[in-house]
């Protein structure tokens, strides 16, 4: 097996994703509030009228989803570029578009007043009822539409990047390996997850691309129509690639952090690249579990969704979250808030999933679509997940600051972190379980979700839920504050 | 029914993955080789693969053999039909009283944007739901057990007063 060579990270590559993460780290945090707000007023303890409540909910999750995607990518970004050659430039053309597609779907939402939930399911946004002008709805999809070309530009730099250096995307994946047993050559996992998270999101970005250019000009010119199911169709194909492929992204940083913590290598041995090919069909083809109750859907799709949904868990729970416990078992490591975090990450990863691929199954579909339980299983794996493995890589790259402030020596021991981040972690996992655990009873007590007023037979809910969403708040501006606060000596070192 | 299993399932499992959490962390400052804790790590992760497939797959079949759609479920004609149509913001039904007992089939469309048809029961309890959507009609049969007043809850996102998007229906012996 050839012996990998690392790159050096280039300095405006390093700032750029500084900057990601305090783009992303902040919107984490201000949606957090929000998402706290709209918790609040489902428990009667905030006065929010409907309108309001449904800007927020368009907000919390447009902005929400934009930020995991950041995060996500500063993640790839920083240990891809140790690999192959990525273009800094496309990064920060990605930042850009990124700002100039938020400042848009945030004007929509709170200049115009748009409202009609991130998924723009068509042909809401140009029904509105008198809520938002057209103009609202056009800013809002175009603002998705510019941050997906940039998303869109920053994965076929990483292709060409990875095809550049490794000769295809197959390879990439470590085919060789995988189907011939070709070692001489064999991708890290930054570069097989990387390879993984531009085939799923290049096709699934042009697929949302197609469906928000027509619906906009649907806006204006009634005339040019799109079927419903194939819109929706489009519209999840498109959501629930990108989403994931922010935790495919992320992940990144499990397999190149835990190694450091532990002295132990992750290696790419051919289960972990079946795992990351089979990862890649099922992404992609999964989405239709979105559109179960949807009975004018061919059986045949939702029944092959059910079943590739069940399967899509297997290589998160057996080679991913497997993986994490084996490198950890019996290691000697010295756990932090970063390695904390991470661990967390696969254990709110792997646990979302369970109750995710139970809500695939049909016959629960039927009682449990579009309730409290759908948030329940997505906040599992975002925000214990997704998010915690953001976090931890914001922490990591605080502690490799400060191992170099005292001294650049691998033996180093670095300040240990403060009481305050210990606390800040407690509160995160106890708010994260509680939250995500108070929606999942909703969903199976039937309460649906994105309704701006409850029966009062559902406060006691969305009161405990409040409380542990509070939490959260507390635990992720601790976090927040941590990195930004180390921000101004990362940046002079980069 | 479908709701208690769920819950209970995923408790179930979530708390068994907890518990390898905590058995590994609980063990992660002691120090072994790495390579005998992944060969017996190796052995486990085999067992791990094909007891997932062992209990998926005739999970799997089972619940397949369930399944809501008219079209696969070899559902008869059944006498009792409503059609239910979704406007923004409100629910059109021909008919709003059915027998319980007899399969009622709701051909359920919207004549605007997407609608959620969710049939509730008098504690709340969704008991069947499907799509309704413009230019499709998607059919939904279902067999009220008990009689009672239901309740139909818009379930699909549809605008500012999605929530108050309510129906009835009076289920009779």
């Amino acid at each position: 097996m050839a012996q990998q060579q690392h790159l050096d990270l280039p300095p405006l590559g390093r700032r750029l994703v500084l900057g990601y993460l305090a783009v992303a780290g902040s919107v984490f945090l201000l949606m957090m509030s929000v998402g706290l707000l709209m918790r609040l007023s489902q428990a009667q303890w905030l006065p929010v009228g409907p309108d309001v409540f449904y800007q927020l909910m368009t907000m919390h999750a447009a902005a929400l989803v934009g930020a995991c995607a950041m995060a996500g990518a500063a993640i790839m970004w920083y240990f891809l570029a140790r690999h192959v050659r990525l273009s800094p430039a496309v990064l920060a053309v990605n930042l850009a578009t990124f700002l100039v597609g938020a400042v848009m779907v945030l004007g929509a939402v709170i200049v115009g007043d748009f409202g009609a939930g991130w998924t723009f399911l068509y042909p809401l946004p140009a029904i509105s009822g008198g809520q938002w002008s057209l103009a609202a709805a056009a800013t809002f999809m175009g603002g998705l539409l510019v941050i997906g070309t940039g998303f869109l530009l920053l994965h076929l730099d990483c292709a060409r990047a990875i095809i550049g250096r490794y000769g295809g995307l197959g390879r990439g994946l470590g085919w060789p390996l995988l189907f011939r047993g070709d070692d001489s050559d064999v991708p890290p996992p930054a570069v097989v997850a990387s390879t993984m998270a531009a085939i799923a999101n290049v096709v699934a970005v042009v697929s949302g691309a197609a469906v928000l250019s027509i619906s906009i000009a649907n806006l204006y010119f009634p005339e040019v129509t799109l079927d419903p199911l194939l819109a929706k169709n489009l519209i999840y194909f498109f959501g629930h690639t990108f989403v994931n492929v922010t935790i495919y992204m992320a992940v990144i940083a499990v397999y190149e952090i835990l190694p450091v913590y532990t002295g132990r290598p992750w290696k790419p041995n051919r289960v972990f690249l079946a795992a990351w090919t089979a990862s890649t069909v099922f992404v992609i083809v999964a989405y239709p579990h979105h559109l179960l109750m949807d009975f004018a859907m061919p059986p045949w799709a939702l029944v092959a969704a059910q079943v590739v949904s069940f399967t899509s868990g297997i290589p998160v729970l057996v080679v991913t979250a497997f993986g994490a416990l084996m490198i950890v078992h019996r290691s000697g490591i010295r756990w932090d808030v970063a390695s904390g975090l991470l661990m967390l990450s696969m254990f709110g990863w792997a646990g979302g999933v369970i109750p995710a691929i139970i809500d695939a199954v049909i016959v629960v579909n039927k009682v449990m679509h579009n309730t409290m339980w759908v948030p329940g299983h997505f906040h599992f794996y975002l925000l214990l997940g997704m998010l915690s493995m953001a976090f931890g890589f914001m922490y990591y790259l605080a502690k490799e600051g400060r191992v170099a402030d005292a001294g650049d020596t691998a033996s180093a021991p670095a300040p240990a972190d403060s009481g305050l981040d210990r606390l800040g972690l407690g509160a995160y996992l106890v708010g994260g379980l509680g939250f995500v655990g108070v929606f999942l009873y909703s969903g199976q007590a039937s309460v649906p979700r994105r309704w701006a007023a409850h029966l009062p037979e559902w406060l006691p809910y969305d009161r405990l839920g409040s409380v542990f969403a509070a939490l959260v708040v507390a635990g992720a501006l601790v976090f927040l504050l941590t990195f930004l606060g180390r921000l101004p000596r990362l940046w002079a070192r980069a | 029914m479908g709701q208690s299993i769920a819950w209970q399932l995923s408790i179930a499992l979530v708390a068994t993955l907890a518990a390898g959490f905590i058995f590994v962390l609980a063990r992660s400052r002691q120090r072994l080789d790495y390579e005998p804790v992944v060969k017996h790590a190796y052995r486990l992760r085999r067992r791990l693969f094909w007891a997932i497939l062992i209990a998926g797959v005739p999970a799997t079949l089972l619940t397949l053999g369930r399944i809501p759609y008219p079209a696969l479920a070899g559902v008869s004609q059944p006498t009792q039909v409503i059609e239910a149509v979704g406007y923004q913001w409100w629910w059109e039904l021909s008919a709003d009283e059915v027998d319980a007992g007899r399969p009622v089939e709701f051909r359920v469309s919207s004549a605007d944007v997407n609608h959620g048809f969710g049939i509730y029961d008098e504690d709340l309890r969704l008991v069947a739901q499907t799509q309704a959507m413009p230019g499709y009609v998607n059919r939904l049969v279902h067999t009220f057990e008990r009689p009672g007043r239901y309740r139909i809850l818009c379930l699909e996102f549809c605008g500012v007063v999605h929530h108050d998007m309510v129906a009835e229906i009076n289920v009779v012996r």
